[in-house]
C-alpha cells in the first residue's frame, strides 16, 4: 500500500508540475489543482498509513488512526476549493480582458517597452 | 489570562463582515468603521507591544485548551511590535486610500482591507505551524482582492500570476507541514523546539527536507532570489494603496523566517546546520544585485520602487540569514524602516500617477502639486537608498557592522555598498527626469494643470515620512528594544516554557499550588 500511495503522491504531483509549466491559464489551473491533490493524499499519509482503524477512541480497539492529520486535509481541501475558484474567476477576468489566456508576461510589451 | 490579544483577529473579522452586509451602499460608514477599526487595534497593539516590552510572553489559549492540543496565540516582543507596525501602517494607508478615492473604485475594498488584517495580524501572533499556513490563507485571499481592486487589463493579468505563484507556494506550505508532522508527530512551534532538539544526527533525512521546503515557501512569501519574480509585475500592478499596505506583507515572511529558525530549528541545531549560511545568505545578496539593477533598469516609477522593495528585502535578508542576536536586531530595526519607506514610495508615485497615468520615467510636463511631491518623494529615495541622514542609513550601517564575524564579511560589505551605490542613482535618476527637468519643458498655450491630489492624500504620505523621521531620530530606544527582541529570540526558553507548561482545560493540576494558580486566572 505504501508503494501505491507514495508513487500516487508522485506521480500527480509531476503531472502537475507539468501542467503548471505550460504556462496557459488553464492547463496551469489544471495543474494547480493536481497539486493539491497530491498534498492531500500527503498530508493523509503523513499520519502513518493505517486501514480501517477508528480515529475517535472506542471500547475494544487497539489501533487507531491518527485524526489530526484527517482535520488538517479537510481544512487544506476547503482553503485549496476556494482558492481554485478565485483564479478561476481572476483567469476568466484576465482572459476576457485582454483575449490572451498566457500567464507570463507578454514577450514585447504593448505600448511601453517595459522590459524589466 | 486575559482576552485582549485575540481582539485583533476577531475586531477585523467582524468588521469587514459587518461592512459587507450592513454598509454596502454607504461608502461613509464603511470608512467610518474602517477608520474605527484600525484605530482601536493600533491602541490593542500598543498595549499589548508595552505588556510584552518587559519580556512578558501573552499567552492566550483558545477554548483554554493547552498547548500542545489547543491552539495557541503567543505575543512576545517581536508579534507585539510587528503587530503593532501593521496596525500604524495600515492607519496611513486607510488614510491614503479615502483621500485618494481609490476606496470608491471597486467593490469591498474596506472589507477585503479588514481580512487582510485580520490574516496578517493571525500569522504574527499564531503560536502554530498550521495555524501560519491558514492565516498566510487569508491574508492572500484577502490579497487577492485587493490586488485586482478597480479591474484593468494589466491588472488582472498580473493578479493572474500572483494568485498562481501563491497558490504554488501554498501547497508548497502544505507538503513542508505534512513532512514536519510525519517527522515528529506536532506543529506547535515550542512542542516542535522540544521535539526537534532530540534529533541526534541519525535519521534526519525527513525533517532537513522539511526544513528546506519550509524555509523555501518562507522566500516566496519574503521575495528572495530566485522566488521574487512574482513581486515586480504584482507590486507594481496593484492599486497604490494595496501596494503600500502589501509592504508589510514580505515582512511577513521574513518574520516567519526569524521566528521559525530561531524556535524550532535554533542555529546551533545539526538538522539545519549550514543552510542559512550556505544557502540564504548568497541567495539574499543575489537579491538584493537585482534589486539595485531593477531599480536602475525601470521604465516607469512603479517598477522601480517594486525593485527598490527587492532589493530592501534582500537586505533584511542578508542580516536575518547571519543568524546572530546582533545581526537580528540590526535586520529588524531595518525591517521597520523598509516596510515604512516602501509605503511612503508606492503612495508618493500614486501621488505622481494622478497626474501622469503612465508613470514613464520621461521628461514631461510637471506633475501637479509637483513640490510637495517632489520633497516627498526626496526623503524617500533617501530613506529607501540607504543615504545619511535618515534610518535606512543607520539600518544599513547596523547590519554591516553585524556582519563582521560573517565568513562571507568581505562580499556583503562589496555588495552592500555597490548594490546602494547603483539604487542611489537609479532613484536620482527616476527623481531628475520626473520632478527636475520638468521644468524646462515648454508649455503648450492652453496649458491647465491637472487637480492636486487631496490634502488628506498629503496627510498620509506626511505621516509615513514623520514616522520615518521618527524611527531615524530615536534610533538608539529603537535599536536597544530591537536588541531585547533580538535577545528574547535566541534564549527561547520562556517562549517554550510558558506555551506548553501553562495548565488549560486538559491538563490535570499536579498540586494545590496549580489550582491556586489557575484559580487566579
Amino acid at each position: 500500500m505504501e508503494l501505491l500511495v507514495a508513487s500516487a503522491i508522485g506521480i500527480l504531483t509531476a503531472g502537475g508540475l507539468y501542467l503548471v509549466l505550460r504556462l496557459r491559464t488553464f492547463p496551469v489551473i489544471l495543474g494547480i489543482s493536481l497539486l493539491t491533490y497530491a498534498v492531500n493524499v500527503f498530508l493523509f499519509a503523513s499520519g502513518r498509513l493505517t486501514v480501517g482503524s477508528p480515529p475517535v477512541l472506542r471500547d475494544g480497539v487497539t489501533n487507531y488512526a491518527d485524526p489530526l492529520p484527517q482535520a488538517l486535509v479537510l481544512t487544506a481541501i476547503v482553503i485549496s476549493f476556494g482558492m481554485t475558484a478565485v483564479v478561476v474567476m481572476v483567469a476568466l477576468g484576465a482572459y476576457l480582458g485582454s483575449d490572451d489566456d498566457h500567464v507570463d508576461d507578454p514577450h514585447e510589451p504593448a505600448q511601453d517597452g517595459d522590459a524589466s | 489570562m486575559t482576552h485582549w490579544i485575540i481582539l485583533l483577529i476577531i475586531l477585523p473579522a467582524i468588521l469587514a463582515p459587518f461592512i459587507v452586509l450592513a454598509a454596502r451602499y454607504h461608502m461613509g460608514i464603511q470608512r467610518v468603521f474602517s477608520i474605527a477599526g484600525v484605530s482601536a487595534l493600533i491602541a490593542i497593539a500598543a498595549s499589548l507591544a508595552w505588556q510584552a516590552s518587559d519580556g512578558t510572553i501573552i499567552l492566550y489559549r483558545l477554548g483554554d485548551w493547552a498547548a500542545p492540543f489547543g491552539i495557541v496565540l503567543v505575543g512576545d516582543r517581536l508579534s507585539t511590535i510587528m503587530v503593532l507596525l501593521t496596525s500604524v501602517l495600515a492607519l496611513f494607508v486607510l488614510l491614503y486610500a479615502i483621500g485618494s478615492k481609490w476606496d470608491e473604485r471597486g467593490r469591498h475594498f474596506h472589507a477585503l482591507f479588514q481580512f487582510q488584517l485580520m490574516g496578517i495580524m493571525g500569522a504574527f501572533l499564531t503560536g502554530d505551524l498550521f495555524n501560519l499556513f491558514v492565516f498566510f490563507e487569508v491574508l492572500l485571499i484577502a490579497s487577492y482582492g485587493l490586488m485586482i481592486h478597480a479591474g484593468g487589463d494589466a491588472r488582472l493579468r498580473a493578479g493572474v500570476q500572483y494568485v498562481l505563484y501563491n497558490l504554488l507556494g501554498s501547497t508548497l506550505f502544505l507538503f513542508a507541514l505534512g513532512a514536519i508532522y510525519a517527522e515528529t508527530g506536532t506543529l506547535n512551534m515550542a512542542d516542535l523546539a522540544d521535539r526537534i532538539a532530540l534529533f541526534d544526527g541519525t535519521e534526519t533525512v525527513g525533517i532537513r527536507i522539511a526544513a528546506v521546503l519550509l524555509l523555501l515557501v518562507f522566500a516566496i512569501k519574503a521575495a528572495i532570489a530566485p522566488l521574487h519574480f512574482w513581486l515586480p509585475s504584482s507590486y507594481s500592478e496593484a492599486p497604490a494603496p494595496v501596494a503600500a499596505l502589501f509592504a508589510i506583507m514580505t515582512k511577513v515572511g521574513a518574520y516567519s523566517i526569524i521566528r521559525v529558525y530561531t524556535l524550532a530549528f535554533p542555529p546551533d541545531v545539526d538538522v539545519t546546520a549550514g543552510l542559512h549560511s550556505l544557502w540564504l545568505l548568497p541567495a539574499a545578496l543575489l537579491t538584493m544585485v537585482i534589486g539595485a539593477v531593477g531599480v536602475l533598469a525601470a521604465k516607469k516609477l512603479d517598477r522601480l520602487v517594486a525593485f527598490s522593495v527587492v532589493g530592501s528585502m534582500g537586505m533584511v535578508m542578508v542580516a536575518i540569514a547571519q543568524f546572530t542576536p546582533v545581526s537580528i536586531a540590526a535586520a529588524l530595526y531595518y525591517m521597520m524602516h523598509s516596510t515604512l519607506a516602501a509605503a511612503t514610495l508606492f503612495l508618493i508615485s500614486d501621488l505622481v500617477r494622478s497626474s501622469r497615468p503612465h508613470l514613464r520615467l520621461t521628461t514631461e510636463l510637471p506633475v501637479s502639486g509637483a513640490a510637495l511631491t517632489a520633497a516627498a518623494f526626496f526623503v524617500g529615495a533617501i530613506a529607501m537608498a540607504g543615504l545619511p541622514p535618515l534610518s535606512g542609513f543607520v539600518g544599513k550601517l547596523l547590519i554591516l557592522d553585524a556582519s563582521y564575524t560573517s565568513p562571507l564579511v568581505v562580499w556583503i560589505w562589496v555588495i552592500v555598498l555597490s548594490a546602494s551605490l547603483v539604487t542611489v542613482v537609479g532613484f536620482a535618476r527616476a527623481g531628475s527626469t520626473i520632478f527636475w527637468k520638468a521644468e524646462s519643458v515648454e508649455k503648450p498655450e492652453d496649458y491647465a494643470p491637472d487637480p492636486r491630489p487631496s490634502a488628506l492624500s498629503y496627510v498620509a504620505v506626511g505621516g509615513l515620512v514623520s514616522l520615518l523621521i521618527a524611527h531615524t531620530v530615536f534610533a538608539g530606544p529603537m535599536h536597544r528594544l530591537m536588541s531585547d527582541t533580538s535577545a528574547q529570540l535566541f534564549a527561547p526558553e520562556p517562549y517554550i516554557s510558558t506555551v506548553l507548561d501553562t495548565p488549560g482545560r486538559l491538563s490535570k493540576p499536579k498540586d494545590a499550588s496549580d489550582t491556586a494558580e489557575k484559580k487566579e486566572e
